[in-house]
């Protein structure tokens, strides 16, 4: 009986993540205020829907009180958190809220069928961090000051990779992170702010080089630290941040040579990178070594098929480091690939988002801090999906959001915290400009008044 | 003006950020693409990986499904009794014990292959949810192999007791009819038996001797040093050799069996006669850096399209001095080659040219006998031209119409191969090896075979080989 259940829920949560990720699209698009506002509320409602029928399965399954009162604790955070937002912060963006609340969701839900204390410590995160986030926008609007600390950002991101570098010992063949915190999710932040605040006050030759020197040193000590995902990130930043800066195709272009000229020598200074791309190569060949992860979560994908095997129905444990960098792999075996797919546009319009946020904001510092975000966003998923995959070779990065991890959820919401700051910031200058544009248009009609006056 | 010109500051801005969206846009369509390319093509080479143990998991819900032969015989099957305890049986017992294989104590052979298929089951919904309720559960689908039961019986029969291994192939899809192994085990009682059976050093029953088993390939390699003749001179037309019975070089001699003296042959004759003299004069002229590409050419050294194996290996290079050459042209020396290997390069022979990737399933068929999946033969790849398969089989025919392998001569049926005695040991032992193929316009079946300790090939293997033909052509 409870089989049949979990076999419907398969469906059941499919077909709502559908709706979802259609919804995601449509209501960008959708011009009428009342339309929108009523498509976010549905979005909301199929959010809720999805949870409570993952929940109910996982609980079935398990019999496990836990879970009933962890399903309590997060509904009782999304409701708070969805109402803080409207209470506080009217202009917001309600769709980049949600969106959030929907990839929180479904990483609660893998991390509760995985390990049901690693879900409540993520919740706890979770809620600390969207308190702190909280006063973000209020932040970003008083303080004005930011886009002139260009060199604290370099030093404090220079410093500190610098000090994980020197002190961190060497986990999963990578040093990460000091007292259990990983700075180099934080400076993805601080390097953003960095490479803004530097070009938006010119963008010369001379500057362009300047920028260059900073970031090289950032990604060269994270290579040295043998954190190839986040090297690879940071410098996708710099990269696209320096091309919309100066708008200058040639940039992009030695950028991208530099690059792949760094990845060979990097290929052959290094092991461990050998090692990622051999296992990338034939996986299978070296499954006692590097490739077992992958191959693990190659079983794992094909093993789920389009429709997934249902919650708590297949063995997304026997994949290492399955609650981190491969989250994907046990969402495409339990949930299913088509899920998985839609979680992958949802990430996409997430990012969509971000940019048509930057396209709008006039202020060059802000709207480059808004692009490099989200382009540090979405180059995290592309970096992780694709290795868990094995369209590209395992870099070793979470699925931001939807992984396990302190570093990486604090800083994410932090960085969508930003976003929205920036968001109502637009709108504020939206309405300043609404506000001139009526004040000009009177003093135009009183002009006509007195010139007509004067006729008389 | 200048609102134009801002304007278009603007837009060109603005084209950026579109040129940043549609890469990004562009490469999370290649994630999603690459994961409906996986989930579609690449997911099954993944899935039925023996070292995915996912599968059994699905035993808890689903009876393991029967494997049957081509010809609709039961090789394995799950009983269940009236009190639900499953045993697994092998109506054929020893007879395909390697390829078949088994499923307790680890998997091996088809059982370990076809794993997902078995334990998946593809019974008509309503059935499952009713089997749901019922807290019965549903029947697995069933693997119809290419594997004929006829083909199979009688290689195993006229293998008889002796150690060895035979594959059989259909050449033109890759389908294989045919794999013994012997020494062999009962796979109805290997549980039983399991410590006996791991611990046997001297008989490895385990073992799959027709893809795992490591035999220097003896005469039969003269096809490889053939075909490298071949791709040097362009023709055999120009070779001519006196064979006196041995040949000396640096003070390594090589002798006809025998000590047979064959006296003036051409290439056709020489191939026919088997002559080791000529051979290894052949390949000494050829060279190391030459055979060793050809070898590679014909998956020495490299991966074979199967799912276990041992790579067969060819240690001659650019350096090699001219005894080894001499040694390994005649099918000696390091050479060291599995039966299935020698089968591959014999159906691409016979396949002009062309070798087909090798399968045991043939089609997946659900509880109601429904196909779900069928298996269609795909290239694995070219290893020689159109040209060299066809001249190859002439000299392979010439070998049975008045060499070697004569006894397949006037039988029925046209008929082409070459024979090998690969010694072993010093006192000149060794094993007799064939391989050929049957019906030579329109070749429809392989067969290698080796009988270790045999003799000569003409005494041990092209018997066993014309077994298989005849059981091919009459039955």
């Amino acid at each position: 009986m409870i089989n049949v259940i979990v076999e419907l829920s398969k469906y059941i949560i499919l077909t709502l993540m559908i709706i979802y990720t259609f919804h995601c699209f449509y209501t960008v698009r959708q011009p009428d205020e009342e339309e929108r506002n009523e498509l976010l509320r549905q979005q909301l409602l199929l959010i809720f829907f999805i949870d409570f029928t993952a929940f109910l399965v996982i609980y079935l399954k398990t019999f496990n009180f836990q879970i009933v009162e962890f399903y309590a604790e997060m509904l009782l955070f999304f409701a708070t958190i969805q109402i803080l937002y409207r209470l506080f912060y009217k202009k917001a963006s309600i769709l980049l809220l949600n969106n959030m609340c929907m990839l929180l969701s479904v990483g609660f839900i893998m991390l509760c069928r995985l390990d049901i204390s690693a879900a409540q410590k993520q919740l706890l995160i979770a809620a600390g961090a969207s308190g702190i986030a909280l006063i973000i926008p209020v932040m970003i609007r008083k303080m004005r000051f930011l886009r002139k600390l260009t060199w604290v950002y370099a030093g404090i991101g220079i410093v500190l990779l610098g000090a994980v570098f020197a002190l961190a010992r060497t986990s999963y063949g990578a040093k990460l992170s000091l007292m259990g915190v990983q700075p180099s999710e934080a400076i993805k932040i601080t390097f953003v702010f960095f490479m803004a605040s530097f070009l938006s006050r010119g963008t010369s030759f001379r500057a362009i080089v300047q920028v260059t020197v900073v970031a090289a040193l950032h990604v060269g000590i994270l290579v040295l630290s043998k954190d190839l995902g986040s090297a690879v990130i940071f410098f996708a930043a710099y990269l696209i941040m320096v091309y919309v800066a100066t708008r200058n195709v040639s940039y992009l272009g030695l950028g991208i040579v530099g690059g792949s000229g760094a990845a060979v020598v990097a290929y052959h200074l290094f092991g461990h990178v050998r090692q990622r791309v051999s296992a990338w190569k034939d996986p299978m060949a070296v499954y006692q070594n590097e490739g077992y992860q992958i191959v693990q979560s190659l079983f794992a994908i094909g093993t789920g098929g389009w429709f997934g095997m249902g919650l708590c129905q297949g063995s997304p444990e026997s994949i290492p480091v399955v609650k981190n960098d491969f989250i994907f792999s046990a969402i495409c075996e339990e949930l299913g690939g088509i899920f998985a797919i839609c979680l992958i546009l949802v990430c996409m319009s997430f990012f969509l988002m971000i940019v048509n946020i930057a396209l709008r904001i006039i202020n060059p510092f802000y709207k480059l801090i808004a692009l490099g975000l989200g382009t540090e966003y979405a180059f995290q998923v592309f970096l992780t999906i694709g290795g868990a995959t094995k369209f590209i070779p395992m870099t070793g990065v979470t699925l931001p959001l939807v992984s396990y991890g302190g570093s990486s959820l604090l800083c994410t919401i932090l960085m969508l915290a930003i976003i929205q700051g920036l968001y109502i910031l637009r709108e504020d200058e939206d309405e300043e400009f609404e506000k001139r544009r009526q004040e000009a248009i009177q003093r135009i009609r009183e002009r006509e008044e007195i010139g007509r006056t004067r006729q008389i | 003006m200048e609102e134009r010109a801002r304007s278009k500051r603007r837009r060109a801005r603005n084209r950026s950020y579109t040129c940043v969206s549609v890469f990004f846009v562009a490469i999370f369509m290649g994630l999603i693409g690459y994961l409906i390319y996986f989930n579609t093509i690449k997911s099954d080479d993944f899935i039925n990986s023996p070292y995915n143990t996912r599968q059994d998991t699905f035993s808890d819900r689903v009876v393991r499904g029967s494997i049957l032969s081509s010809d609709g015989e039961v090789l394995a099957q799950t009983n269940v009794s009236e009190d639900g305890t499953e045993e697994r049986s092998y109506p054929y017992g020893n007879t395909f014990a390697h390829v078949v294989g088994y499923d307790t104590n680890g998997k091996s052979g088809l059982e370990s292959e076809a794993n997902f298929q078995l334990l998946s089951s593809h019974e008509f919904f309503l059935n499952q949810i009713r089997n749901e309720f019922m807290g019965t559960k549903n029947t697995g689908d069933s693997v119809v192999s290419t594997l004929s039961a006829d083909l199979q019986t009688t290689a195993y029969n006229s293998l008889g007791d002796r150690r060895g291994a035979v594959v059989a192939l259909e050449p033109s899809t890759g389908k294989i009819l045919a794999m013994v192994s012997k020494p062999d085990f009962d796979p109805n009682t290997i549980s039983e038996n399991w410590d006996s059976l791991v611990n046997d050093e001297t008989n490895s029953s385990l073992l799959n001797r027709a893809t795992m088993g490591q035999y220097p390939p003896g005469s039969t390699f003269k096809v490889v040093t053939a075909l490298d003749y071949f791709r040097t001179h362009g023709s055999f037309n120009g070779f001519s050799f006196d064979c006196q019975g041995s040949i000396t070089k640096e003070g390594h001699t090589i002798q006809c069996y025998n000590g047979n003296v064959h006296g003036s042959e051409d290439f056709y004759t020489a191939f026919a006669n088997s002559c080791n003299c000529a051979f290894a004069e052949i390949g000494t002229e050829l060279g190391g850096a030459s055979l060793l590409k050809t070898s590679e050419d014909l998956l020495f050294n490299k991966k074979l399209p199967l799912n276990s194996y041992r790579k067969s290996s060819f240690s001659l290079n650019g350096s090699s001095g001219i005894p080894l050459i001499m040694q390994t042209a005649i099918g000696q020396g390091n050479t060291l080659v599995s039966p299935m290997h020698m089968a591959l390069i014999t159906s691409a022979i016979a396949n002009n040219g062309v070798l087909m990737k090798p399968y045991l399933i043939d089609k997946v068929v659900n509880a109601n006998g429904d196909t779900i999946k069928t298996t269609e033969p795909t290239t694995y790849k070219r290893l020689m031209t159109g040209n060299e398969a066809a001249i190859l089989g002439k000299l392979m025919k010439g070998v049975v119409e008045s060499g070697t392998a004569s006894a397949l001569n006037g039988r029925g049926y046209t008929a082409a191969g070459k024979t090998g005695s690969a010694e072993y040991d010093e006192n000149g032992s060794s094993h007799s090896w064939f391989i050929g193929y049957s019906n030579v316009d329109d070749p429809d079946l392989v067969v290698a075979v080796i009988v270790e300790g045999g003799g000569t090939g003409s005494e041990a293997a092209v018997p066993i080989a014309a077994d298989l033909f005849d059981a091919y052509h009459f039955d």
